[in-house]
């Protein structure tokens, strides 16, 4: 049990951290792969990363690739620049400093403070990719702090279904975008499965011959890969039903309803299904789940009525 | 040590001032005083770089862990840490004892006089204390009369504010009985001490105050309303915005309870409950880091969105206990100050302890002339001003800003008070690349639980790190230094 503006904080600072660690592992990608200088013109290529981040295009730089590059990566006035996210974390962490451990928010607290230095520029135009390394890496580090130093009790359990959440929405949008464009260049496939750490884990189950179907099968269905959208679904889920407990069975009913239908979605069903139905559908249907999760969770326990919570 | 004249005269020591005021490294030929001896061979034998690398370790150690205050006027605030001096101030055992009998017969004192102005108001109707004093100042709530509040214990937590004189005595400038803070500095500045002077903090023998957030706990359980066995305690602060944060979020997680803030609670049925993720919850006793005035917009200020609606008459049926009690500023508005002695007589039939500062009140037609007439000497303060504000420092002052005070204290005297300005002890700092000395105060913490007094041993010094200066405020260029008490 918490403060319900605890989770609400807990919530928005745990989605905050993992879309500055995504943001920053897909500009990853897409920086070596431009080095690379493959197929993909720089121009159609930020402005792709720009669409799979789902980054509003007022917020951008219309021209210049490499502007469009660091505005997803410092601009405040871009919302889902990787510095906007680790302002946004800090933020709501600040809102909870005593419902999390002091190594947790010492962890932000000092992520924040290397992307807030003054001699920023000079070290984005010098080693980008180490910027984008150290955010990588506090992000994961975080991630190990909150595991090992916080109890694993609701608040624990929160963090992690926004986390899983959070990239159920990244990856199907990155997917969809990828679909959308047609793209069949190898370099671009294994950028993909770069984008979500999961080249490794691919090889290891499809050895490195990169199939198109293979690859969505693994992003979308795997059961084990932490970066797939079943794994997501199931520790939403799992996640859910932990909170649930403080509350009698009729409150939650619904909230149970949605997970466990979004999670019987990408558990019982075939890639061939997935790609012969229609794979844009599908990932347009697993961001639409998790918006109505989204909002269930904020009407079961954070801005629900106050009179139904006297008579109960 | 004869020749220690001279030491003073080499690095890093060559900048440091000694004259009349008290200091608290040095006697008064120069010599150093015997509970100072391992500080001063440690900073002899360490070389200027190493002391700047520690600064830089104890900096950034509380840049990391958030200790910050945000400085407005760019695009998007710019935090900064509150400076913190790298050596400790130290306090013998035998002065240390004087100040906690001092401070403990102060507070049970002051409580008295708050449940006595609150109910029957003897003092009062004695003449010991005027009335015209007590129901003129801003601090008095009425609404707080004939309320038989838990325990009798109207002040919980205090921090007073002591200074050391000329002549080595210490003696009170300010109590502190509304929501005083700092004491998460003084939690710490200890770790990070024990962190940058291992040994040196072995070899003085340094009594510990790393108990203070379990006793504020247990002084606060014990507040809890009748019947509740195991209470819920909620820390209560303005939010995210306030100064405080830091203190606020660092002494609930300290104490295990929860942060709150207005918008968190309801009340319903006069009992106060948070919301939740698994409902409402009923909350037993509160410690507010929040003013009276903003506390609950239908009792008091109605122009706040801080408090909470219905949380005094929840407060007044006995189902959830504020800390401190509501009122408590009568008890330390700068001209009541003036009669804690008379106050210490009056409930104990003792002296006091711990002197006061002279202190002329302005309402005082024959007071008031004599001060109006030599203002470059004193101290002028308002009454109901904290923080350093509101004040006059009379050598440091333009004919023009005495000539303003002069006119504000003639409009309302009963505003104000003056004191003669005192030349407060100082003690080594590091200025850069050097010891030099500056003005200290001390803020100890104590508790209250109705039953039993606690003081820590230890408590917050404030520097005034600019040269001269008198003024420890953090708001206005102070810093802060670890206070070691000896065994």
């Amino acid at each position: 049990m918490m403060l319900s503006r605890v989770a609400d904080s807990l919530y928005w600072m745990a989605r905050y951290i993992e879309r500055a660690e995504h943001t920053a592992r897909l500009i990853t990608v897409h920086w070596n792969l431009m080095l690379d200088q493959g197929s993909v013109e720089p121009l159609e290529r930020w402005q792709r990363v720009a669409r799979m981040l789902d980054a509003p295009k007022s917020d951008l730089p219309p021209d210049d690739p490499l502007a469009i590059a660091r505005s997803l990566v410092f601009d405040l006035g871009n919302r889902s620049s990787i510095v906007s996210s680790i302002m946004a974390a800090r933020e709501n962490a600040q809102q909870v400093r005593e419902q999390i451990s002091s190594e947790m928010f010492e962890t932000l607290n000092r992520v924040y403070h290397s992307v807030r230095r003054s001699n920023l520029d000079d070290f984005w135009n010098v080693e980008p990719l180490d910027f984008l390394r150290e955010v990588l890496e506090s992000a994961h580090l975080f991630m190990g702090i909150t595991d090992s130093t916080m109890r694993h009790g609701d608040g624990w359990h929160l963090i992690h279904t926004a986390r899983h959440v959070e990239r159920a929405c990244a990856l199907s949008q990155m997917l969809r975008v990828h679909y959308k464009d047609q793209i069949d260049d190898p370099l671009e496939w294994a950028g993909l499965l770069r984008s979500s750490t999961a080249f490794e884990a691919y090889c290891k189950v499809y050895t490195a011959e990169l199939r198109p179907q293979s690859i969505a099968e693994f992003l979308i269905l795997d059961a084990d890969f932490p970066h797939s959208i079943r794994f997501c679904a199931l520790r939403i889920t799992r996640g859910l039903k932990e909170i649930g407990r403080s509350l009698p069975a009729h409150q939650t009913q619904r909230i149970s309803r949605l997970a466990g239908r979004f999670q019987a979605h990408v558990e019982f069903t075939l890639i061939g299904e997935v790609l012969s139905a229609g794979v844009q559908d599908f990932l347009t249907g697993v961001i639409r789940q998790c918006l109505e999760i989204h909002k269930e969770i904020y009407h079961v326990y954070i801005s629900y009525p106050v009179e139904a919570a006297i008579e109960t | 040590m004869a020749a220690s004249t001279s030491l003073l005269q080499a690095p890093p020591f060559q900048r440091y001032q000694l004259d009349q005021a008290y200091d608290e490294m040095f006697d008064s030929a120069g010599q150093v005083r015997p509970h100072y001896q391992a500080l001063f061979d440690t900073l002899q034998s360490m070389p200027a770089e190493q002391l700047r690398r520690r600064k830089q370790i104890a900096d950034l150690s509380f840049l990391h862990q958030g200790i910050t205050f945000t400085v407005y006027g760019r695009e998007e605030g710019i935090e900064r840490i509150f400076p913190n001096d790298l050596l400790p101030r130290i306090i013998t055992n035998a002065e240390w004892s004087k100040i906690e009998r001092g401070l403990v017969q102060r507070i049970t004192a002051l409580n008295l006089f708050l449940h006595d102005i609150y109910h029957e108001g003897r003092i009062l109707n004695d003449r010991v204390v005027p009335l015209d004093l007590i129901y003129s100042c801003k601090q008095f709530r009425r609404q707080m009369r004939g309320f038989a509040i838990a325990r009798n214990a109207y002040i919980n937590v205090v921090g007073t504010d002591l200074i050391r004189m000329p002549s080595g005595e210490f003696v009170v400038l300010e109590d502190n009985l509304r929501v005083p803070s700092g004491v998460s500095y003084m939690l710490v500045s200890r770790q990070v001490m024990k962190r940058i002077f291992p040994t040196l903090f072995q070899q003085c023998g340094v009594q510990p105050i790393e108990h203070y957030p379990q006793a504020l706990l247990q002084t606060l359980r014990s507040l809890a309303p009748d019947g509740r066995p195991n209470p819920t305690i909620a820390l209560m602060t303005p939010g995210v915005y306030n100064s405080a944060y830091f203190e606020h979020a660092y002494l609930a997680r300290q104490m295990g309870i929860q942060l709150i803030e207005g918008r968190d609670l309801i009340v319903h049925d006069n009992f106060v409950y948070t919301r939740t993720t698994a409902g409402l919850q009923r909350i037993d006793v509160i410690y507010r880091r929040i003013d009276d005035d903003f506390i609950d917009p239908v009792a008091f200020r109605a122009d706040t969105s801080l408090g909470v609606p219905g949380l005094f008459n929840a407060y007044r049926a006995g189902n959830v206990t504020l800390a401190n009690a509501l009122g408590t500023g009568v008890a330390d508005d700068k001209a009541v100050y003036a009669l804690v002695p008379k106050i210490i007589k009056y409930y104990l039939d003792e002296d006091p302890i711990l002197n006061n500062v002279e202190t002329f009140l302005m309402s005082e037609a024959a007071e008031r002339d004599h001060v109006l007439c030599n203002l470059e000497k004193y101290v002028v303060k308002a009454v109901g001003e904290s923080g350093g504000y509101g004040m006059l420092i009379g050598p440091h002052s333009t004919a023009e800003q005495r000539e303003e005070f002069r006119r504000r204290v003639t409009a309302d005297p009963r505003n104000y008070i003056a004191q003669p300005t005192i030349m407060l002890s100082r003690a080594p700092c590091v200025i850069e690349d050097n010891i030099e000395s500056r003005h200290v105060d001390l803020r100890p913490y104590i508790l209250n639980s109705g039953e039993k007094i606690t003081v820590v041993p230890g408590g917050l010094t404030r520097v005034a790190l600019t040269r001269g200066s008198l003024v420890v405020n953090s708001s206005q260029g102070g810093g802060s230094k670890d206070t070691w008490v000896l065994h």
